[in-house]
């Protein structure tokens, strides 16, 4: 672990370094190979006649900002609900708010004419604001006070999550001709998505990143336990709710542009707590590097196992995701 | 008028106690059960009197008709009541050895491994729907599943909630090998999985019911008797031992019973969710008292659900035939919320 604010400063600047670097190369490699001389020359003096130049604006170019963007998204959303909940468990994939927003995009991009990309995120918020109060709702303790206990919490986020697959697979069965519009959002992916559709989003994620931003000291106050909070005067009540706020708007968004992508919320906070240690003020911001670092780089790698197929990127961050979960469910107590 | 019967063998040395309610509720269950097993023998494409198919039942050798009730639609409906007692058994011993309301087959990855060992077979093209290989590959998952949860939380001395996380972290990452296998292949198999991921008693043959049968046979009972160890589970593991439970022996053994009637419904009857979720819940509100009256309970609970959904979806949308596991989710998920919303307060 980093202890020296030298140390952190260091790290954070080489996380950063390897999201440019995990960027470019999402641009560069994939079937069809870049030279980082057309990659220049594709933002410097674009030539619509070259093959590479097109590939890379067209193609590559949204879906690496879908990946970072996503991969940023649901990493500081993994951090936040872990902290509030104090639950090492907890993420925006295993509480169930990726499935939310999931039906009811599902629902309204493929059984009702909406294609537009800011009606497709207004649904994806709605989505996951009904699964956040649900999975709070059935996760709290049943006495008064007691808090959210971490297994309670978990199994409300699995049962609402088979609940709300189980409707959008019972909608693809009634209506087999979407099969391949239903896949793509249960699967999860960063392709095929244009520079257009994400221009709407954008001043979402940016405007969640800076409220994280302003809420980094309440959190780390959060982290204390409950009479010690009160003590200092934190108003407990309104710092949840503004977070709730902020995963429902980063997980909502990251679904509408890349549909249910697993485990980054999970894997990538966990990382970070090992290398910076549990304050907030470096922890959000290497959540953000590293989360959107994670995304492109499983991405990149999706297009080299078993060419000239893509591997979805869910279920890349699901073989990360998936053992890490196990590692943290069998230890004796799954507490941060 | 004392709330239960008690019948006792002539020397006292055995007893029975039965609570009226129990009796009544179970009684009402089943003729709910038979009555709704009757009409789904005489309505479809081509409707049949009562008494047809009651001649039918009783060995007549008029081969339209005995085609029609005894080789579709007879084998078909037998699938549903046993797949859906099973089911629901299996979640009532899940929860109870959990302790947790929310614990059932699917939550915890029983399913999921019955599901993604099918999938497997369907998506890689070595069965179809039907062929006798595919129930192999799903029971043979589920216990794969249940082997590695148990690897993983160190056998019988973990504690409940250890076993149920690992459950569901293993049920996520075959959820997304699942996925990883649709999206490989091609639409129309990727399509034919989906459908078996659902859950549906489509074709269901009479191979199924005899498939199934032996399960239940060998696992309802020992279910039952495992029930009684679970009122005294229910008070707490300090409790329990102190009592002279023998927990570390009667817990493999009701994970044994829970992935046995699971993995064998599942394997016949496809991905089918909620009715070991919600089967369990619904019978602790009709009766009261111990794990055995709810046990009984709950078995005809599950099986009149799966029932009355398969009913739905073949009779609702003729001719098209929907899968039974669309209708017990859209029925059993709203009721679990409301279910768990109430439990709160």
């Amino acid at each position: 672990m980093l202890t020296s604010i030298y140390g952190k400063t260091t790290g954070l600047t080489a996380s950063l370094l390897l999201l440019l670097a995990s960027f470019v190369a999402s641009l560069a490699l994939g079937h069809y190979d870049v030279s980082l001389a057309t990659l220049r020359a594709s933002f410097m003096d674009f030539d619509p006649a070259s093959t590479g130049q097109l590939i890379v604006v067209t193609e590559r170019l949204p879906r690496a900002i879908v990946a970072a963007l996503v991969g940023a998204g649901l990493a500081v959303a993994g951090a936040l609900m872990q902290s509030v909940t104090r639950n090492a468990l907890a993420s925006p994939g295993i509480l169930g708010i990726n499935a939310g927003a999931m039906l009811f995009v599902v629902v309204g991009s493929a059984f009702l004419p909406l294609q537009a990309p800011w009606s497709l995120t207004a649904l994806a918020f709605t989505g996951a604001t009904v699964a956040a109060s649900l999975v709070y709702l059935l996760g709290r303790e049943p006495a008064k006070g007691a808090g959210i206990a971490p297994l309670r919490l978990v199994l409300a986020g699995v049962a609402v999550t088979a609940l709300f697959i189980a409707v959008a697979q019972g909608l693809l069965v009634i209506n087999q001709e979407r099969f391949g519009d239903v896949m793509f959002w249960l699967a999860g992916s960063v392709s095929s998505r244009s520079l257009d559709s994400i221009g709407p989003v954008l001043p979402l994620f940016l405007l969640a990143f800076v409220a994280t931003a302003l809420l980094t000291r309440q959190l780390n106050i959060l982290g204390l336990d409950d009479a010690m909070v009160r003590a200092l005067g934190q108003s407990t009540g309104f710092v949840r709710l503004a977070t709730g706020g902020i995963v429902v708007v980063l997980a909502g968004a990251s679904v509408a542009l890349a549909g249910m992508i697993g485990f980054v919320g999970l894997i990538v906070p966990h990382l970070v707590r090992g290398l910076f240690g549990r304050d907030h003020r470096w922890l959000l911001p290497a959540c953000l590097c590293l989360g959107g670092s994670l995304l492109l780089i499983a991405d990149t790698a999706a297009r080299f196992i078993i060419p000239p197929r893509e591997i979805p990127v869910g279920v890349m961050t699901a073989l990360i995701g998936a053992p890490l979960f196990l590692y943290l469910a069998s230890r004796r107590s799954p507490s941060l | 008028m004392n709330p239960s019967l008690i019948l006792r063998s002539g020397d006292d040395r055995l007893s029975l106690k039965i609570p009226r309610r129990t009796l009544g509720v179970v009684c009402i269950l089943a003729g709910l059960l038979i009555g709704c097993a009757a009409a789904s023998l005489s309505l479809g494409s081509h409707p049949t009197s009562l008494g047809d198919v009651a001649s039918v039942l009783a060995g007549s050798d008029d081969s339209g008709l005995s085609l029609i009730v005894g080789e579709i639609r007879l084998p078909r409906v037998l699938l549903a009541i046993l797949a859906g007692a099973a089911l629901g058994v299996a979640g009532l011993l899940l929860q109870g050895l959990v302790r947790n309301p929310l614990a059932s087959p699917d939550v915890i990855g029983i399913t999921s491994g019955a599901s993604a060992a099918a999938v497997a077979v369907l998506t890689l093209d070595l069965a179809v729907r039907g062929d006798a290989l595919l129930p192999l590959a799903a029971i043979t998952g589920a216990f794969a599943v249940a082997l590695v949860i148990l690897a993983l939380t160190g056998g019988h001395r973990a504690s409940p909630g250890q076993l149920v996380l690992v459950g569901v972290g293993l049920a996520s990452a075959l959820g997304a090998l699942i996925t990883f296998m649709l999206v490989l292949s091609g639409d129309a198999s990727a399509m034919n999985a989906y459908l078996w991921l659902t859950g549906s008693l489509y074709a269901a043959q009479w191979g199924d019911v005899i498939r199934l049968a032996p399960w239940l046979a060998i696992f309802l009972p020992v279910a039952l008797v495992c029930a009684r160890q679970l009122d005294v589970l229910a008070l707490g593991d300090p409790m329990a031992t102190g009592l002279g439970a023998p927990l570390s022996g009667y817990r493999p053994l009701m994970l044994l019973s829970a992935v046995a009637l699971a993995g064998s419904a599942v394997s016949v009857a496809g991905g089918l969710s909620f009715i070991g979720l919600v089967a369990p819940h619904m019978a602790r509100n009709l009766v009261r008292g111990g794990h055995t009256g709810r046990l009984v309970t709950t078995a005809f609970l599950g099986a009149l659900i799966l029932l009355c959904a398969d009913m739905v979806g073949r009779l609702g949308f003729a001719p098209r035939d929907l899968p039974a596991g669309v209708f017990v989710a859209a029925v059993g998920a709203p009721y679990f919320v409301y279910q768990m919303y109430r439990l709160k307060r």
